[in-house]
């Protein structure tokens, strides 16, 4: 039971740190309807500047330099990119994005080399004990700040101008522009917003138990895409449920990977995605969702 | 062509003396002054827009002057909508541009200027269809029609508005998509008048509402008209756009056929016979006032269905 809880805690905590990754997914979705393949990249990019200017500056500034620097590139591949891509189709588009965050990640890797770069973190390896159940201190603080963030993210989108410009802009853009919404920094902004969250999501993946940075982080942020997709990709409320069912899959099976040995070593890892592969194949436009992945 | 419309301003036809009301000379709003108004209000001139290779208006000349209501009339296809757009800066959401031609507004040019600007230069359009953000609330609708304005005007905004329409203030917290096509229409116009504009493009609000309700809006229509803002009203109730606007033009495959005062397009027989469905049967149509190639237009109407 106790092995349980800590599963579950653990794969709570995890998943909320993907719902961050989804929520930047599904916001840059939702403001230009483009599937955006990048956003790995966009989280190894704060990531790396997190672990390169640690040593510097300190870890929380080295943590906000990050987020500033993720949500620039976001804002610059929008910027410099997407807006200057006239073409016609969003399905293009999605491979531009595929094109840009292989040049990135490329960048990326090539700089992070074969190491392993530590973040300087202040929580190290502690755990904390609540009855039979032990946790990572990380992973108490990751679950606080996703929690936090997504609630303060949720009522910016509920009840702020920016909120409402971007919503309207999701529903029907031209009418949007009818309203004077400028579409530019609608797009410019869910960017920069996705960028920033990605850049929390990549702190989070890279401390205990996970030793640092390394060339694998991208593939870890890969597993926010089915939580994006399977939640439904215009949907918040489905990003944050993706990331959740998608996080306590993956610990669940990685927990109990000796009893379900028959399934193959590695079961965890694979999860997401078959779990995306189910539920998709019951609701072709996600849990929450309203428009099919297909169309783009 | 009448003295009053100006150099270079009306349609290759304009209603005048011998059409409607002889011997009276084009009374209406063209009245002395109207060119120095309408370097003030909306001026179009020689406006060519296309899609693509669809070329779907030709050299409109059009004016509305501040203060004013105008009307343009024409059947489906005839261009209304693509000149509302090109006025609004929405012609790019649709692969359309403006191939040659100005639009300007209070003397400076519009054409060029993309949609967020022209709201905030203070003309604003509800689009044909209504579009209100059926996820978002009416309350939040009403907010996103004021993004453009400072939240002290935005609040007066609100409260003309739901003056104007009580039952949007008794809807506030329903999601828009579930009001009634009238209620719709009522919350697409009222989320317009939250960016306070001086000019309010209209593209068919009637459309689809019962006699009732389509009253109403016209009402409505002449009571924002009363509190300062002007209209450009695109209609296919010929009726009852005739009966709102000052000065009237009729679209028919993207050219200005007709144009003059309201009342003198209502008493002409033309207009009488084919958007008002009264008079002249079809058979008897003068020659020169074919509606243009049928196979370029297949779902073209007589607009006799809306009878007044
Ligand atoms: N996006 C577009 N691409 C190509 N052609 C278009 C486009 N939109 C409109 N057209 C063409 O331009 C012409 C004018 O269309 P428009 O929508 O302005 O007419 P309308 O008078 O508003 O008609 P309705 O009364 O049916 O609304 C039509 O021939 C139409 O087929
Ligand atoms: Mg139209």
């Amino acid at each position: 039971m106790a092995v349980f809880l800590e599963l579950l805690v653990n794969g709570i905590s995890v998943g909320a740190v993907y719902a961050l990754i989804a929520l930047g997914f599904v916001v840059i979705f939702k403001a230009t309807e483009v599937v955006n393949f990048t956003h790995a990249s966009l989280l190894l990019a704060g990531g790396y500047a997190i672990a390169w200017l640690h040593p510097l500056i300190g870890f929380w500034a080295a943590v906000a330099a990050g987020i500033a620097a993720a949500a620039l590139v976001g804002a610059l591949v929008e910027f410099l990119i997407l807006r200057r891509a006239h073409v016609g189709s969003r399905g293009v588009l999605a491979i531009v994005t595929i094109g840009v965050d292989i040049l990135l990640t490329t960048e990326l890797t090539r700089r992070i080399g074969t190491e392993v770069l530590a973040l300087g973190d202040p929580w190290g390896d502690r755990v904390l004990r609540i009855g039979p159940v032990t946790v990572a201190e990380t992973r108490v603080v990751a679950l606080a700040v996703a929690a936090a963030l997504i609630v303060a993210f949720l009522l910016a989108f509920k009840f702020t101008g920016w909120g409402v410009a971007m919503r309207a802009t999701a529903e029907d853009a031209e009418t949007a522009a009818l309203m004077g919404v400028r579409l530019g920094r609608v797009s410019l902004s869910a960017w920069a917003v996705a960028g920033a969250l990605a850049a929390v999501a990549a702190m989070f993946l890279c401390v205990f138990p996970t030793p640092g940075l390394d060339r694998g982080t991208a593939a870890a942020a890969m597993k926010a895409f089915p939580a994006a997709i399977l939640g439904g990709l215009d949907s918040t409320t489905g990003a944050l449920a993706g990331g959740l069912i998608v996080g306590v899959t993956e610990t669940l099976m990685s927990g109990y990977q000796s009893e379900l040995a028959f399934l193959g070593r590695g079961i965890g890892d694979a999860a997401p995605f078959l779990v995306m592969i189910v539920i998709l194949l019951l609701r072709p436009s996600g849990l929450f969702g309203t428009k099919e992945p297909a169309r783009v | 062509m009448s003295g009053e419309a100006g150099p270079g301003i009306g349609g290759p036809e304009t209603v005048g003396p011998g059409t409607a009301a002889p011997g009276t000379v084009d009374p209406g709003i063209a009245a002395p002054g109207t060119v120095d108004q309408r370097s003030e209000g909306l001026d179009i001139r020689g406006l060519e827009v296309r899609y693509g290779p669809v070329r779907a208006l030709r050299g409109v000349h059009l004016a509305v002057p501040r203060g004013a209501v105008a009307a343009v009339l024409g059947a489906n296809g005839a261009g209304k909508t693509t000149l509302l757009r090109a006025v609004s800066g929405t012609l790019r959401f649709h692969r359309g541009a403006i191939t040659s031609g100005t639009v300007a507004f209070g003397g400076s040019r519009l054409d060029g200027v993309p949609a967020a600007a022209v709201v905030r230069r203070g003309v604003v359009q509800v689009p044909e269809g209504r579009r209100v953000f059926a996820r978002m609330t009416v309350a939040e609708n009403l907010r996103a029609g004021a993004l453009s304005v400072p939240g002290r005007r935005a609040a007066a905004a609100r409260e003309r508005v739901l003056e104007l329409f009580p039952v949007l203030a008794e809807r506030a917290h329903q999601r828009a998509g579930l009001l009634s096509g009238g209620e719709q229409q009522m919350l697409a116009i009222g989320r317009a008048l939250m960016a306070g504009p001086s000019l309010l493009l209209l593209d068919e609000p009637t459309l689809g509402l019962a006699p009732l309700m389509a009253a109403r809006i016209a009402d409505t229509v002449r009571q924002i008209n009363a509190q300062g803002t002007s209209v450009l009203l695109v209609e296919q109730n010929a009726a009852m756009a005739l009966a709102l606007a000052e000065r009237a033009y009729v679209l028919e495959v993207g050219e200005v056929t007709l144009s003059g005062p309201a009342a003198d397009l209502a008493a002409s027989d033309e207009v009488r016979r084919r958007y008002l469905g009264v008079g002249v049967p079809e058979t008897d149509r003068p020659v020169g006032t074919d509606p243009g190639p049928a196979h370029e237009r297949p779902e073209r109407t007589r607009l006799a269905r809306w009878t007044a």
